[in-house]
């Protein structure tokens, strides 16, 4: 039906582009890895980034294409994490293969954090603005709370729980998963880089389908003009649950991946702070923009482990960093200010 | 005669909270951000106020005025280098820089008073009791409660008056409500705006010796959990309104103490938590928040 197949919209250069510079770095790094080049440091933070970017990406969904700030993802996070961990720990031994039960584990944390996503996105989209904000953060503490108090064993009987006391009584062979606060201890590392970096593909992927159909197209919509879009017959409530659940879905997805790359997980890492952290790679990468979210997650991933020289200083560094780059990126004079420095340069390096 | 003294517990956390609110509550009314740095800020003058008393031996007073007066001073530094840049930005730009202040601080008293904990003194005992016995002796409250929501009470009266009454606090107003009209009208906004800080921020030092007599555990990140409950506090009671902040905060502590005490203590915060969301599903702008029509 259309006659010009092969016309190449802005945004489709953009997308490829995106996918271009996930796989590049993936090789890049892959092969760093495999010669051995990389510092065990930064080896071992392979998987944590790709964790990172896929988190980062999710909130994305939200904060940049849905226009809704969302102060408590880590909670989502935090569900697919220990969803996918007790799993993982779970079949261990039913699935030899650690990339089926990777595989399994992700897709229940993914499951896990979209009931999540559609039991917090009904209360929370009736709200708007600031409001909204705070009760994503009530929700992520909840979250938090819960969790902590979770109590998981397993015996040949199946997945026993309890919860704020311990009562389980386990059967011959059983061993506790999720013990409350102590988090789950002793998780095999079943997380990989190459896993982390399909994860990632998927998930631009999943964006990107949905941010260019006629339901993405709704949901900037409402982004643009809520009253200007419900108007025109778009269904509020149907669209904004769609971004945020598959938002809240991948952040589970992202939380197993993490949660399978480390020794120890405990609910209490997964709180305020965490979701401002992703909150911080979200704004710094710019709105919307999915590359942006990828570079600012891995670098600011990364960041901390390279400012290792300066020990003690690396947070206040980072603090800095932090404020610098926001006055810099958003103060009218300062902007005009270096933007003539630069200028200044320009012209003077032609000169000589 | 356990719940009563559960109730007043309550009382004197939520006057705390509610103290803590109003700084948050009057910034984002005039400059319509959530100050994440405010939590900090309480931090930092109970470290000044543990110094003053215990290092150098000043009068307990002395080291809460010194607070104030370093925080106060803090207050306005933060927001002119930090926040006055960013006013035409947009409110996640001013969102994400509060939270690298707030970052800077916790990391920069670490590196300062390290990450030990410091046992805050209690000044708070006349006649060598710590509290007043009522009832022969069963139920015991401590001056610290009592003085709290004493502070409490003034604060609030002292501020209702001041924005009701002076000229600034009638400017503070002018530009909560319309910062183009009250520039028009001669007030400096960016005056008023740093006033405002410096007010919220005083009143954070106090906060912040106040919270460490009852809570006498004094680290970098003391701050910030008051901090967030604090400003759930504001919205619950409507942020934007200071009977508002002191109504949520007070609910606010009285449910999380009733929450410890006859439910369960790992849950409180959840608790507390859950209750807000159900009040903003009920009532979206907060107890005392104004409803604002949606004009299209």
């Amino acid at each position: 039906m259309k006659k010009n197949t092969l016309r190449i919209t802005k945004t489709t250069k953009v997308n490829f582009a995106t996918y271009l510079m996930v796989i590049v770095a993936f090789v890049v790094l892959q092969s760093m890895s495999n010669a051995g080049m990389l510092k065990s440091a930064l080896q071992g933070q392979l998987v944590p980034i790709c964790a990172y970017v896929t988190m980062a990406l999710a909130l994305n969904l939200t904060v940049g294409v849905l226009g809704e700030l969302s102060l408590g993802h880590a909670g989502f996070m935090s569900v697919g994490a220990f969803a996918g961990a007790v799993v993982a720990s779970a079949l261990r031994d039913a699935i030899p293969a650690p990339g089926l039960l990777l595989a399994i584990s992700l897709l229940v944390g993914a499951a896990f954090a979209a009931i999540a996503g559609v039991l917090v996105g009904i209360p929370v989209l009736r709200l708007n603005g600031d409001y909204l904000a705070i009760v994503t953060l009530a929700f992520g503490e909840i979250i938090k709370s819960l969790i902590n108090n979770l109590y998981i064993g397993v015996d040949a009987k199946g997945l026993h729980s309890s919860f704020v006391q311990n009562t389980i009584a386990l059967g011959e062979g059983g061993r506790m998963i999720l013990s409350g606060p102590m988090g789950i201890p002793g998780i095999k590392k079943i997380s990989t880089f190459v896993a982390g970096f399909i994860l990632i593909m998927i998930t631009l992927v999943i964006i990107f389908d949905l941010v260019n159909s006629r339901s993405g197209r709704a949901i900037m919509a409402l982004r643009d003009n809520r009253i200007a879009a419900e108007s025109v017959g778009i269904h509020v409530t149907k669209y904004k649950m769609m971004a945020f659940v598959t938002s809240a879905a991948l952040a589970g997805a992202a939380g197993a991946l993490f949660a399978l790359g480390q020794n120890t997980i405990v609910a209490s890492k997964f709180d305020f702070n965490q979701s401002i952290l992703i909150l911080v790679f979200v704004v710094l990468g710019g709105q919307g923009r999915m590359w942006g979210s990828i570079i600012a997650a891995a670098a600011l991933t990364v960041l901390p482990e390279l400012l290792r020289e300066f020990a003690d200083y690396r947070m206040l560094v980072y603090a800095i960093v932090l404020i610098l780059v926001m006055l810099l990126t958003n103060n009218p004079t300062l902007k005009n200010f270096f933007g003539t420095i630069t200028a200044k340069f320009r012209k003077s390096e032609k000169g000589a | 005669m356990t719940f009563l003294s559960h109730l007043i517990n309550g009382i004197s956390l939520g006057s705390i909270y509610a103290i803590i609110a109003l700084g948050y509550t009057m910034v984002y009314g005039i400059a319509k951000m959530l100050n994440f740095a405010h939590g900090d800020v309480i931090m930092v003058g109970a470290y000044i106020c543990f110094f003053a008393v215990a290092n150098y031996g000043l009068h307990p007073i002395l080291g809460i005025l010194l607070a104030m007066a370093v925080c106060t001073c803090l207050g306005m530094i933060i927001e002119k280098l930090a926040y006055k840049p960013l006013r035409q930005a947009p409110s996640l730009a001013v969102l994400i820089t509060a939270i690298g202040v707030s970052y800077f601080l916790q990391n920069g008293a670490q590196l300062l008073w390290t990450a030990n904990n410091k046992m805050f003194p209690n000044f708070l005992n006349f006649g060598g009791k710590t509290g007043l016995s009522l009832f022969e002796g069963q139920l015991v409250i401590s001056w610290t409660a009592i003085v709290t929501v004493v502070a409490c009470v003034v604060i609030m009266i002292a501020l209702t008056l001041f924005t009701g009454k002076t000229r600034i606090g009638k400017a503070m107003r002018a530009c909560s409500e319309d910062k183009g009209a009250a520039e028009l009208m001669g007030i400096n906004v960016n005056t008023t705006i740093s006033i405002t800080f410096a007010i919220g921020s005083a009143l954070a030092a106090i906060a912040g010796v106040l919270l460490c007599s009852a809570y006498p555990i004094l680290v970098p990140t003391t701050g910030s959990m008051p901090g967030i409950k604090a400003f759930t506090a504001a919205v619950f009671g409507g942020i934007g309104s200071i009977p508002g902040a002191l109504l949520g905060g007070v609910l606010l502590g009285v449910i999380e103490i009733f929450a410890k005490a006859y439910i369960s203590t790992q849950l409180s915060d959840a608790i507390v938590f859950a209750v807000l969301i159900v009040v903003l599903l009920v009532k979206p702008t907060g107890l005392l928040g104004k409803q604002i029509r949606e004009k299209v």
